[in-house]
């Protein structure tokens, strides 16, 4: 469970991030949306205890990242923007990397970890190849796989789609739903179809403030008939 | 602190995934004897000891040691992948621990792979083993205390060469300090006892005793000092 209150961030004079709060339970698959530069990634490295909150706090599993910021990064998996990885290193050579800082120290845990998490993310082909030598799309399961490892009970995603082919969204839309059954996912994307896929909570977050908390279908019921990204254009640009 | 295997593991190997080891083994071999041999008179000198060879040392880490050091963070940031580092369960200092170590390992792999002329002055004459083990100690040492403080300034930016660039100046200070012409300048209008004490804010002094053979803990006391700061100061640059 994450629990999110009053989290505040200002870089310089912008407030990034201005009292957001809301919570996540198991079992949900919560669509953090907003325009870019909102404060959605600014929000998710607070949970994820990348960044240090100016004010409110943030606790995973009842553990206050302020606090105990390893226990709770041990609890995250955390899929950054982008997915970053170490380029010169090999699929499985990460991997066990991760697994080794994960805690798996044993040879055969470490092993099995891995191969799970590869043949999840259907990483087996490209297992042997240097990651900076992959498509965007085997970088992204590379990112996805480091985030699954220790399953985690909370998973942080930041833009998981971005980038993917139609084809690829849908197998990774897949894998988190798949994931999603007893943890508590929090997914930010700016792709509305994204969050009817698969979310079944919506967070819109416009200008650093929560402006809605629901589910899709209050969302969508806000202007019956009308696509998502009207009623999305709607409320982000209502006071610009 | 048992998370520091992983990360020093990695940082380690990863000298060898990129031409970046070889090339600097080779140099750092290729100047270290060709300065000793063409420049300090080794055979000249007809001494069956390194001082020749060592006498170079804190010249040739000035540039050679940046080089090592100037990736540690830069690169990192440059690369994302610090937002992983710090979203692992490790703390800030586990990470600057490992990466320093790993570094620092392979620096003292490059000295060792110097011993042929170790091995040279051993069949030619008969010379002091303990005072070649002290330079080699005291080498090290310094290029320990070299190499902190490379790692403190990579942490401040994420182009590595800026970070090279102040790695270069600010070591060339701390040879400056502690070397005899410029001393002998200070001399000219400072009294003896200030000279002195500038004199042992720099590395030479230190390192010299060590490479003729005389262990004095206050030596062992400066170079570790200069390793405790700059590696808190990164510590520090990290979590900012």
């Amino acid at each position: 469970m994450i629990e999110v209150k009053g989290l505040v961030k200002t870089y310089g004079n912008k407030r990034a991030v201005d009292g957001v709060s809301f919570t996540v339970r198991p079992g949900d698959i919560l669509g953090f949306l907003g325009p870019n530069g909102a404060g959605k990634s600014t929000t998710m490295k607070m949970i994820t205890g990348y960044i240090r909150p100016d004010a409110g706090t943030a606790t995973v599993a009842g553990i206050d990242v302020a606090k105990d910021p390893v226990a709770v990064k041990a609890r995250i998996g955390y899929l950054p923007e982008s997915a970053p990885a170490y380029g010169e290193m090999t699929v499985l050579e990460f991997l066990n990397f991760i697994a080794e800082v994960r805690g798996y120290r044993s040879g055969a845990e470490r092993r099995e970890r891995v191969e799970r998490a590869l043949a999840r993310t259907h990483l087996e082909p490209v297992r042997r190849q240097a990651i900076e030598t992959l498509s965007k799309g085997y970088k992204q399961r590379v990112g996805f796989a480091q985030a699954l490892l220790h399953e985690p009970p909370c998973l942080v995603l930041d833009e998981p789609t971005d980038g993917l082919d139609p084809n690829q969204k849908n197998e990774v839309r897949a894998l988190i739903k798949t994931m999603a059954a007893d943890r508590a996912v929090i997914l930010s994307t700016h792709i509305l179809e994204e969050v009817d896929a698969i979310c079944n909570r919506i967070i819109l977050i416009s200008k650093g403030k929560v402006v809605v908390d629901e589910t899709p279908e209050a969302f969508h019921a806000r202007r019956p008939g009308a696509r998502l990204d009207a009623i999305f254009r709607e409320l982000t640009t209502a006071d610009a | 602190m048992s998370q520091i295997a992983p990360v020093f593991k990695r940082e380690f190997l990863g000298y060898f995934r990129s031409p970046v080891a070889y090339v600097f083994l080779i140099v750092f071999l290729v100047a270290s004897v060709g300065l000793a041999f063409f420049v300090g008179g080794f055979f000249k000198a007809n001494q069956a000891s390194l001082q020749s060879f060592f006498v170079f040392h804190p010249w040739l880490y000035l540039f050679l040691i940046p080089a090592v050091g100037m990736r540690l963070w830069a690169e990192e940031r440059r690369g994302g992948t610090i937002e992983l580092l710090f979203t692992l369960p490790l703390t800030t200092l586990d990470a600057v621990l490992g990466k320093f170590f790993a570094a620092w390992a392979f620096l003292g792999l490059a000295l060792v792979l110097t011993f042929p002329l170790a091995l040279t002055v051993g069949w030619l004459g008969d010379p002091d083993w303990g005072v070649i083990a002290a330079g080699y100690l005291g080498s090290a040492l310094m290029a320990g205390a070299y190499l902190s403080v490379c790692a403190l300034l990579s942490s401040l930016t994420k182009n590595q060469v800026i970070a090279f660039v102040l790695g270069v100046v600010v070591n060339l200070a701390l040879v400056f300090l502690g070397w005899s012409v410029f001393n002998g300048l200070l001399s000219g209008f400072l009294p003896v006892s200030a000279v002195d004490f500038i004199a042992n804010l720099g590395f030479i002094p230190h390192f010299d005793a060590l490479s003729k053979g005389i262990l004095d803990p206050r030596d062992f006391a400066y170079f570790g000092s200069v390793m405790a700061l700059a590696l808190t100061l990164n510590v520090v640059a990290l979590e900012r």
